[in-house]
């Protein structure tokens, strides 16, 4: 384990690697300033207890926090003084549709408001569509190999089952395009990337002659195909392989249930709306129970209403983040096949060497040497990545099903106001009706 | 039920917390307080089912459910006294062989209705068996409305036979039998063949009949709705329990997660299984739509005997008319409308004078019993339409009020299920932000 010292690490990008701290020594690093030091207790304002178990992940508090539309306003800046620290914000709004003759595309617009030196200006704004966040994700992915990206929204929609271009798809790439480029601008590596700062920049991504020049700085790990096969994987790493894996399932099991009582939900939607139709029709033939009659229609029709919203809601904000979880675990195995084969590739160059020594006495090579740091940076690299993505998936499914629980709340709720006041209309009129009949 | 729901000094209103419950005790207590009735004078309770085994008509063994009916007299509680009840024990079909007689001997009241023979509008988890124990109970409780509704009805609760039937439980069919009711009932087929041909019936008892269509209709589909509904509801609730087991083993592989996913998974349990109760709850509101589905019927039965009194009177009349005319013609000769004898009296000669007086007599007894029954059919007629009328407007406020009642009732229950659903997702909540 080499910290600090003067090496070209593959994943510096272009900031002198003197400068750059591993990030498990990030405790000293400026960015990320926490509030008391580790395994701090923030309170969010109902009393809650937020738990931040990995320092890196503090400043990505913030970043998350911005996200969250759902927390209280008072609620919203916990880290208030270590926002200061926050040098690099991004934004991915305004969706606009395009059409030329060879096509029709939907851009989004991206603000970016930065105090970093590795920008030219404080303040940048610039559009792109989905085609350029590919192209990011692809260019961190080669020059990064080590960490863990962010995934991206589905690529392909099937044409006549999604229409692209409806409100509720642009929303939903939109926030999922956002999310995407807030978890890379969080990153303490990946924020620095090269690439990042042409997407974030550059006016006319088409032209990418200028980005042949970065690309050629830092040195990617280019993976080696073939010849090595990995041994034995360290049992951390294996551990990580599992749970991907069980997580993966659960995670499919949890989108079937989710998407199975959106369909059953719709059903019974189907037939509340034919019941509360039985009752506006009764009205015709009755007099004195007209009203309490449309008054039940009135209030299965609301409830409806409301059921319907349940379900956009969930549809629009739930189903897609476990989807983009399922992605996001997919990347990460490949990371892990990645980091065995470079293991594969030090013990198979090793051992090489080792027989090449028992022969003719030649020193260690070089190159054996720098397969072993690499591994090395690598296991570093990804387990650092992985404590800041367990702590992040963390954050994310707590919100996402507090949102759910909130949600089924919230339509009770509208439920449960429009019964009441028709209880309190049909009892007002029943005491008006007695007293008149008494006086 | 409630057994304190009977006692006259117990008054009705209440404008605090409206549950339920409180609304069958207050229907219960307003029979009480509003009727002179059987009611006043005595408590009436189905208290139990069993089951019984037995020989049938045809001697074979079958098995069928005994309701135990309690009757306690008014005086010796308002005395203080706690006699014992005194009671007996009644089957179904006894209690069909009750109302049959009291919809033949009182033909202008809208006699109560039983609660339904089979289950039907049953959503697929309710059983249709008739030996479920769910169904035997919501079937007891229908038979004691059904007895508390005859019991305090201004006309209904001084009948004999009923008396009977509450107090003696041997050779209570036979003294029913030697009413002779079963001959008064009207045959089917000439209450329709009335319904199509009568020419002049009252207007205001076709509008009822309308009206008993209608009610009919809209409680039917009512109720087929309703049924459909609890269906898929159920399915929506049991669904979120497959959460529960996923969030379960979801949280073996997590550290920090796990405690707060596990919990959260038992909310999501609780929550699919608190729409058995609530459906069971529901289940009230779809007998007091039935009870009036059935009265709606009832209701019918009343405008057709209108229809066939009115028919019947229409009938005599126009037979004393055509007696009266063949009189006319036969002591003036002069032939007004083409007639049998009219023909052959041309064709083959007047009949003898012996003959002509004979037949004149006969004519002048037979308009004299003819207009004996006109009498007896106007009369027949007239009363049934003021009794009816009477009826059918005490019908029509306690429908109103009745299923006023249902539907706020409803009301509640739904109140109630929103705030069960509430409290299960907040629950569950408070497990995801300990997560």
């Amino acid at each position: 384990m080499s910290v600090g010292a003067p090496r070209a690490l593959a994943s510096s990008g272009q900031k002198p690697i003197t400068e750059i701290l591993h990030p498990l020594s990030a405790a000293e690093e400026p960015l990320s300033v926490t509030v008391g030091g580790d395994k701090q207790e923030m309170g969010l304002t109902n009393g809650t207890p937020v738990e931040t178990s990995s320092p890196a992940s503090t400043s990505s508090l913030f970043n998350r926090l911005q996200l969250d539309d759902d927390l209280e306003a008072d609620v919203r800046d916990p880290y208030a003084d270590s926002t200061e620290m926050r040098d690099l914000f991004v934004t991915v709004d305004d969706p606009k549709k395009h059409v030329s003759t060879m096509e029709t595309y939907i851009t989004y617009r991206v603000s970016t408001k930065t105090s970093r030196v590795e920008f030219d200006l404080p303040e940048y704004c610039v559009r792109r569509r989905y085609q350029d966040f590919d192209w990011l994700r692809i260019k961190l992915e080669d020059s990064q190999p080590t960490h863990l990206i962010p995934p991206l929204p589905e690529k392909f929609v099937m044409k006549g089952v999604v229409d692209r271009f409806s409100e509720e798809f642009v929303e939903t790439r939109m926030k999922a395009l956002d999310k995407f480029l807030k978890r890379v601008a969080d990153h303490p590596v990946l924020s620095f990337n090269p690439h990042l700062n042409a997407f974030l920049t550059v006016k006319d991504l088409n032209k990418r002659q200028g980005l042949a020049l970065l690309s050629k700085v830092g040195e990617s790990v280019k993976h080696v195909a073939g010849g090595y096969k990995l041994r034995a994987r360290p049992a951390e790493f294996c551990a990580m392989g599992e749970y991907l894996d069980t997580f993966n399932q659960k995670l499919g099991t949890i989108d079937r249930i989710a998407q199975r009582i959106l369909k059953e939900q719709s059903e019974y939607l189907t037939e509340l709306r034919e019941y509360g139709g039985v009752y506006s029709s009764w009205v015709g033939s009755e007099e004195e129970l007209r009203r309490p009659l449309e008054g039940v229609a009135g209030c299965v029709t609301t409830s409806c209403g409301a059921l319907e919203d349940l379900g956009d809601n969930m549809s629009l904000d739930f189903l897609p983040v476990l989807r983009e979880y399922v992605l996001y675990l997919e990347s990460i195995k490949n990371v892990l096949r990645k980091r065995d084969q470079s293991q594969a590739e030090y013990e198979g160059r090793l051992e090489a060497a080792i027989l090449r020594k028992q022969e003719d006495r030649t020193p260690m090579p070089l190159e054996v040497e720098k397969c072993q740091d690499k591994v090395e940076c690598f296991n570093a690299d990804l387990k650092a990545d992985w404590e800041r993505w367990q702590s992040n998936k963390r954050h994310d499914f707590k919100q996402l099903l507090t949102g759910m629980a909130d949600r089924n709340i919230n339509s009770y709720e509208k439920s449960q106001a429009a019964w009441e006041s028709l209880i309190t209309l049909l009892q007002d009129k029943q005491t008006e009706d007695k007293t008149s009949e008494t006086n | 039920m409630a057994e304190d729901g009977r006692e006259e000094s117990v008054a009705a209103d209440d404008d605090s917390q409206h549950t339920a419950e409180d609304g069958r005790n207050g229907l219960n207590n307003t029979m009480v307080e509003e009727s002179p009735t059987l009611l006043r004078r005595m408590e009436i309770y189905v208290a139990e089912a069993e089951k019984r085994s037995g020989k049938n008509a045809v001697n074979m063994q079958e098995t069928f459910t005994v309701y135990l009916i309690e009757t306690r007299p008014m005086d010796a509680l308002a005395e203080g006294r706690n006699p014992a009840p005194d009671s007996l024990w009644r089957r179904y079909s006894e209690f069909e062989l009750l109302r049959n007689y009291l919809l033949v001997s009182f033909p202008y009241i809208v006699v109560p209705p039983l609660p339904e023979k089979r289950a039907e509008f049953v959503w697929h988890k309710l059983s249709a068996d008739n030996m479920d124990p769910d169904f035997v109970e919501r079937r007891r409780v229908g038979l004691e409305n059904f007895l508390l509704r005859v019991a305090s009805h201004p006309v209904l609760s001084n009948d004999k036979i009923l008396h009977h039937f509450l107090t003696e439980e041997h050779g209570w069919k036979e003294v029913v039998y030697e009413t002779g009711f079963q001959a008064k009932a009207d045959s089917r087929l000439k209450a329709l063949s009335a319904t199509f041909r009568v020419r002049n019936p009252d207007k205001r008892f076709m509008d009822m009949k309308h009206y008993s269509d209608e009610l009919q209709s809209h409680t039917s589909q009512l109720l087929r709705a309703r049924a459909r509904v609890a269906d898929r509801l159920y399915g929506v609730y049991k669904v979120h329990g497959n959460y529960g087991r996923v969030f379960s083993e979801w949280s073996a592989i997590e550290r920090e997660m796990g405690d707060g996913l596990q919990s959260a998974g038992h909310h999501m349990d609780a929550y699919a299984a608190s729409i058995d109760d609530i459906l069971e709850e529901e289940e009230h509101y779809a007998d007091q739509l039935k009870e009036y589905l059935f009265y709606a019927e009832a209701l019918r039965a009343v405008c057709r005997k209108h229809e066939l009194t009115q028919f019947e009177l229409e009938m005599a009349t126009q037979d004393l008319i055509s007696k009266k005319q063949q009189h006319e013609e036969l002591s003036t000769g002069i032939v007004r409308t083409f007639s049998f004898k009219g023909m052959t009296n041309k064709l083959f000669g007047q009949e003898a004078p012996e003959q002509r007086e004979a037949r004149l007599k006969l004519l002048e007894e037979l308009i004299e019993e003819g207009e004996e029954a006109v009498k007896d059919k106007t009369v027949e007629c007239e009363e049934h339409v003021e009794k009816a009328w009477v009826d059918v407007q005490r019908f029509k406020e306690q429908k109103d009020k009745d299923l006023r009642e249902a539907l706020i009732n409803y009301a509640v229950m739904q109140v109630s299920m929103c705030k069960k659903g509430i409290q299960m997702w907040s629950n569950a909540k408070e497990c995801f932000l300990k997560m």
